[in-house]
């Protein structure tokens, strides 16, 4: 058996297979055919919506066939009509009775399995009727007292039961025999319910709803208890156990997820298999009697014969590993493991282990849960908090941010990420501006001297390289956890820190223009290739200590003798080598361009934010791409998968640390779409009553439950506080923060008298 | 002289909180308290709650919307909320100030408030591509908050409503009326004639009390005393219910007659063929278009409302005379409903807000007091299925299970007339349409007329736009 379709003239909305599974009925608007299933196709045997008088009575909901004779068809028209087709007639005598009882839409018909001649519909006006196609009129109608009825199903165990579930989210077991009363109710769902099926061997009801879960119902006590529930992520609209399989069902959704899904019960969160090949939503299954083929129909207006062998199994490409790492650094790893290795347990703290005989779908796992504690106490992560809280990434301008945000890594020891921010402000902020006018003027010099400086870095090539590695693996130790080092550069910066002059407090003739140029493009150059490294030649930069942005930078770095030579164990071979690739390529492109009109600083930038974000630090380069702001744009090769990747990760890692207000800001300042709209996801969190706990929805200051809003005064003047409240965590009294600020600059115990020592600050 | 009932009270209070004012649409829906509680939780979530929009642009798109029907009370009311969120003050100059992405919502607004049936999948991909897009979960915010306001307008006009007291042309208090401010209002407001109309407490629109909390609120509780006076603009002088003959020109049919119309379709079973009852539908259809708008158009638009809308010529057209006959079928509601697909695409996209607006249309389709006229214990549910279909396929929406002959053997052609221009003109629509309409109703009665083409109105808009964005989405 292979997956075999066919396309209709209009969306399908049910399908029905006769009692041997060899032929199926489709129905919907406008299609009702017959159609035999061949081994590679479907053959149509009929259409019955060839008759001339077409009406609405043929627009169907709901296709049933009778399960004890292959000649009789029914279905449940839109208009509140119940039809029965017989198949051997043909033209008009084919409807053979036209049941105009409903007053509403029918929505389900179903034939009863054992007793010939007897079908059930269930409609929008909320009735169920019972008929036997005999008779020209209902045999029995049952009320529901609902508003509608979506689906009715005959039990297979209990030959007079049927189920109805309703849009109120009940469920309704019936006897045939009995219309006044119904024999059991209970509320299954929060939501309208869309479908039911019963199980075909245990006394099992799946019912399926709006609220997107399928329930299974155990029925055999007179009080239902709910063995499963399944969660999808759509509604869902129709849902069919798999034969000889009891713990899987079939279910299609309502809306937006086009897939059918085959639910192992037992495994409520993720498919057992899944069929994509629809386009639109699936309106219909049904299994073609075994449990390897089944048949479905959809609003994109195929029929679809699927095999099970071309399902996709969306739990085979779950991960089965799993990784997180707290705020301290300790790290927790689980992953399966092999059954047969039971013997050794590692570092492990947990072990679980089951054990499944019940399927062939089944087999024994064991999965290991790792953890591992971070020993060395590092002062990244409150340096991460501290950044994170400081640095000021909109509202002001651009070099504001930068000079700030370079402050305040300097301040909790990141000399390097200090740096970084005055890099990027010499290359983007107002100096750039006044750069390219310097250079309109002396652009011939520049040019010479640029020359001559990339002579001179030729010869200094391998010298260079190595410095660039040193500094490199120090970066390394500065992230990571190697505190001597670091140390070493805090010092070295202290010591250069001396030099440091007033913004703007230079001034220079022409001759020293030239220097202060030549000076500038080393800097930048060095800025470049080494992020944050200058080369450390004091020839170059002694003459320009007076120059404001360059005495910054090379106070960062020190002379490379200050380093002693790094053996760090993670030295990232990676940024090393790239770093030394960068150096030809570079020569060339400034010796390629005679005019050298404004050189872009953009690739190298880009190169510092991928070294640092490689590294771990997405913190930096994140925040540097925010405060860049409209100069994004020039970096161009920087594609934004890998900025996405970068937003996510300091997102998630701000979620880590609880800084949601940061987190919420670089979301709202993120400029990738996928990103920003995480804040149209709700972001509401709502403070509780503290009388009664309930959630404070309507506004934080009244309690709909209590009606009061006591909760809320201000312990000084009484009022309902209706802006910020502040209050004492210890004693829990509070009020306005004014109020309370007045209070506290005189006392010391808590306003209400409670004799609390609140400590506020 | 009735109390207002506590639950009505304490919703007023609730709608104070939430608006700073308990403005004359929540006075006049008082009538309807189950209603009213989701009504205000509706608007209040849309314009207030959590979602994706930010607060500014949701005021902004509430007048764009409110603007197609030239609504200035709606539009004054949303100004004033625009600027207390911080809107930019300059995009109150027009729509010629406001960012391109506001702007391009416009083709949405104009279409859905007209001819919602001309929406297709372009126009939801227009918006969500290229510069200035907008995200799907914001497309289907600002899609409910116009359909909001659009439909809020079909239920402004036809009852009324009167400027707010802070709003130019509200309404002002002759010295007289300022002595009766006292505690004892009750018995001077009854001597004033203003609560004495009618016989029945019931029909009261407001009775006055010294609300403490929402007096307060309101100019000393003054404004609770009078408020047939100023809610419902002086229905006082209207007031012919029970008394005034039907005019000769057009010969009302009374509530018995109606009522023995009821019992006769209830009795009778259905023996008519489909074909029929297709036919039915459109000589509805055909039917409505031939009747007009109640009242000529209102000449000219107001200099400050107009700089709110573009395209002042594109109105309503009748769905029986789209040109587009051939490509735009009808919409059956049996293909693209509510509950089963609306529903869910609206919940997935904008959190919780179909549990709301599901709320509030089944409050305003099932709402019944088993009365009509001062008659009790009526089934009034055909009535009101008719008043429901009818709106809908003003909007070309079909049910396959009613039979539209009902249409024309219950509403007979003034309340259709009324209905129609509410529905699909209501600034044509005036307090004097209102009063010539069902005599013989109630005015709670009347205004769940109006409620009704509120939502089913709403519910329509809302049917075509997901429909739209479902089929963007699946393809």
């Amino acid at each position: 058996m292979s997956t075999i379709s066919v396309l209709q003239e209009g969306p399908v909305n049910a399908l029905a297979l006769n009692k041997d599974n060899s032929q199926v009925a489709i129905g919907g608007r406008n299609v009702f055919k017959v159609y035999s299933i061949e081994e590679d196709c479907f053959k149509e045997i009929c259409n019955l919506r060839a008759s001339k008088h077409l009406n609405l009575s043929f627009s169907c909901n709901d296709v049933a066939w009778s399960s004890t004779d292959d000649n009789y068809l029914a279905t449940a028209a839109t208009n509140g009509h119940v039809c029965v087709w017989n198949l051997t007639k043909s033209g008009k005598a084919m409807q053979e009775q036209v049941y105009q009882e409903h007053k509403r839409t029918v929505n389900k018909v179903n034939f009863h399995s054992s007793e010939p001649y007897r079908l059930i519909s269930g409609s929008q006006d909320g009735t169920m009727r019972y008929f036997d196609m005999r008779c020209k009129a209902a045999v029995a109608t049952f009320l529901s007292n609902t508003e509608s009825v979506r689906d009715v199903q005959f039990s297979p165990h209990m030959p007079h039961t049927f189920a109805a579930v309703s849009e109120n989210g009940s469920v309704q077991l019936w006897d045939v025999r009995r219309t006044e009363k119904c024999i059991q109710q209970f509320t299954a769902h929060s939501g309208p319910i869309f479908a039911c099926d019963w199980h075909p061997e245990a006394t099992w009801l799946a019912t399926a709803s709006r609220d997107k879960t399928i329930k299974v119902w155990d029925l055999t006590t007179s009080k239902p208890t709910l063995d499963y529930t399944i969660h999808t992520i759509a509604s869902i609209g129709h849902v069919k156990w798999r034969p000889q399989r009891k713990y899987h069902i079939a279910s299609c959704a309502l809306v937006v997820d086009c897939s059918i899904n085959i639910w192992d019960i037992r495994r409520p969160f993720i498919p057992f298999a899944a069929f994509n090949e629809h386009k639109d939503i699936a309106s219909g299954v049904a299994w073609r009697g075994d449990s390897q083929v089944f048949l479905s129909t959809s609003r994109d207006c195929s029929l679809i014969q699927h095999s099970f062998k071309d399902a996709s199994r969306p739990a085979s490409k779950a991960n089965i590993q799993a990784l997180d790492i707290s705020t301290k650094g300790n790290t927790l790893f689980g992953m399966r493991v092999p059954v047969s290795t039971n013997t050794t347990k590692p570092t492990g703290l947990m072990r679980k282990s089951s054990t499944s005989t019940i399927s062939d779908q089944f087999h024994q796992s064991a999965s290991v849960l790792h953890q591992f504690t971070h020993v060395s106490v590092c002062n990244d992560l409150s340096s991460f908090e501290f950044l994170a809280k400081n640095y000021i990434l909109y509202g002001r301008s651009f070099p504001e941010m930068c000079e700030h945000n370079a402050a305040v890594a300097k301040e909790c020891g990141k000399s390097n990420i200090s740096t970084i921010w005055k890099i990027v402000n010499t290359m983007y902020g107002e100096l750039y501006v006044k750069i390219q006018a310097m250079h309109n003027n002396g652009g011939l010099n520049l040019m010479n001297n640029v020359d001559a400086s990339s002579t001179e870095k030729k010869n200094n090539d391998v010298v260079g390289e190595a410095a660039a590695a040193q500094f490199s693996s120090a970066d390394d130790d500065v992230e990571g956890e190697d505190q001597v080092d670091h140390t070493a550069v805090a010092n070295g910066y202290h010591t250069y820190n001396k030099y440091g002059h007033p913004k703007g407090d230079f001034s220079f003739g022409e001759n020293e223009l030239d220097l202060e140029l030549d000076a500038l493009s080393i800097d930048y150059r060095n800025g470049m290739r080494n992020q944050n490294q200058l080369q450390q030649q004091e020839d170059w930069t002694l003459p320009n200590e007076a120059f404001n942005i360059r005495h910054e930078i090379r106070d960062r770095s020190p002379p490379p003798e200050q380093f002693p030579n790094n053996n760090s164990p993670d030295f990232n071979d990676d940024s090393h080598s790239s770093t030394v690739d960068e150096q030809p390529t570079w020569l060339v492109s400034v010796s390629k361009i005679p005019p050298m009109p404004i050189w872009d600083p953009s690739a190298s930038l880009i190169e510092s934010l991928k070294h640092h974000a490689e590294k771990g630090d997405v913190q930096t380069s994140v925040s540097v791409l925010i405060v860049l702001g409209e100069h994004r744009k020039n970096l161009k090769t920087l594609d934004e998968n890998t900025v996405t990747h970068w937003l996510m990760g300091y997102i998630q890692t701000l979620e880590r640390f609880r800084l949601w207000n940061v987190k919420a800001l670089v979301i709202e300042l993120a400029w990738i779409p996928s990103i920003s709209q995480m804040n149209q996801q709700s972001t509401r969190i709502n403070t509780n009553c503290s009388q009664c706990l309930k959630p404070l929805q309507r506004s934080g200051w009244l309690c709909d439950r209590c009606h009061s809003t006591d909760a809320s005064r201000c312990s000084i003047c009484h009022q309902v506080v209706k802006g910020l409240y502040v209050w004492c965590q210890g004693c829990s009294h509070g009020g306005h923060l004014m109020h309370m600020q007045e209070w506290f600059s005189k006392n010391k115990q808590c306003p209400t008298g409670c004799g609390h020592l609140c400590e506020y600050r | 002289m009735g109390q207002i009932p506590q639950n009505t009270r304490t919703l007023f209070v609730e709608a104070f909180l939430q608006n700073n004012r308990l403005d004359h649409v929540s006075q006049v829906m008082g009538y309807h308290p189950s209603y009213l509680d989701n009504f205000l939780k509706t608007q209040n979530f849309i314009l207030r709650g959590d979602g994706p929009l930010p607060y500014d642009y949701r005021h902004y798109i509430a007048i764009m919307a409110a603007g197609r029907h030239q609504c200035s009370y709606l539009i004054q009311l949303q100004k004033q909320e625009f600027l207390v969120q911080g809107g930019d003050q300059s995009w109150l100059k027009g729509l010629h100030c406001i960012p391109q992405k506001l702007r391009n919502l416009y083709d949405i607004n104009k279409i859905l408030a007209h001819r919602p049936w001309l929406l297709n999948k372009s126009h939801i991909e227009k918006l969500t591509k290229g510069k200035d897009s907008w995200s799907l979960a914001e497309v289907v915010h600002a899609i409910v908050i116009l359909t909001h306001f659009h439909s809020l307008c079909s239920f402004v006009f036809p009852c009324g409503v009167n400027q707010e007291l802070d709003q130019a042309g509200g309404y002002r208090y002759p010295e007289t009326l300022q002595m009766l401010n006292n505690p004892g209002g009750n018995s001077v407001a009854a001597a004033t004639g203003v609560s004495k109309k009618s016989s029945d407490p019931k029909d009261i629109p407001i009775p006055n009390d010294t609300r403490p909390t929402a007096g307060k609120i309101l100019n000393g509780g003054r404004l609770n005393n009078f408020i047939n006076k100023i809610g419902v603009a002086d229905w006082t002088s209207g007031r012919t219910q029970n008394q005034s003959p039907p005019s000769p020109t057009e010969p009302e049919v009374g509530i018995s007659t109606l009522m023995q119309r009821m019992k006769t379709l209830s009795e009778q079973t259905q023996e008519c063929t489909p074909v029929e009852l297709a036919k039915r539908f459109e000589n509805v259809e055909t039917q409505s278009a031939e009747l007009g708008a109640v009242g000529p158009e209102p000449q000219g638009t107001p200099a400050d409302i107009g700089i709110f809308i573009e395209d002042t010529q594109f109105i309503y057209q009748d769905f029986a005379k789209r040109d587009e006959h051939q490509s735009i079928p009808t919409f059956r509601v049996q293909d693209y409903s509510w509950d089963d697909h609306a529903y869910s695409l609206v919940n997935r996209l904008y959190n919780d807000v179909g549990n709301l607006l599901d709320d509030k249309f089944k409050t305003a389709y099932n709402l019944t007091y088993y009365t009509m006229g001062g008659r009790t214990d009526v089934d009034t549910s055909r009535f009101r299925r008719a008043i429901w279909n009818y709106i809908q396929c003003l909007l070309g929406i079909r049910h396959d299970d009613y039979d539209y002959g009902e249409i024309n053997q219950l509403l007979e052609k003034s309340l259709k007339t009324f209905i129609k221009s509410a529905c699909c003109y209501p600034e044509c629509v005036t307090k004097k349409d209102y009063l010539k309409v069902l005599r013989e109703f109630k005015h709670s009665e009347k205004v769940h007329v109006n409620l009704m083409v509120l939502e089913a109105r709403m519910q329509a808009e809302l049917l075509y736009a997901l429909r739209t964005v479902n089929r963007y989405m699946t393809n």
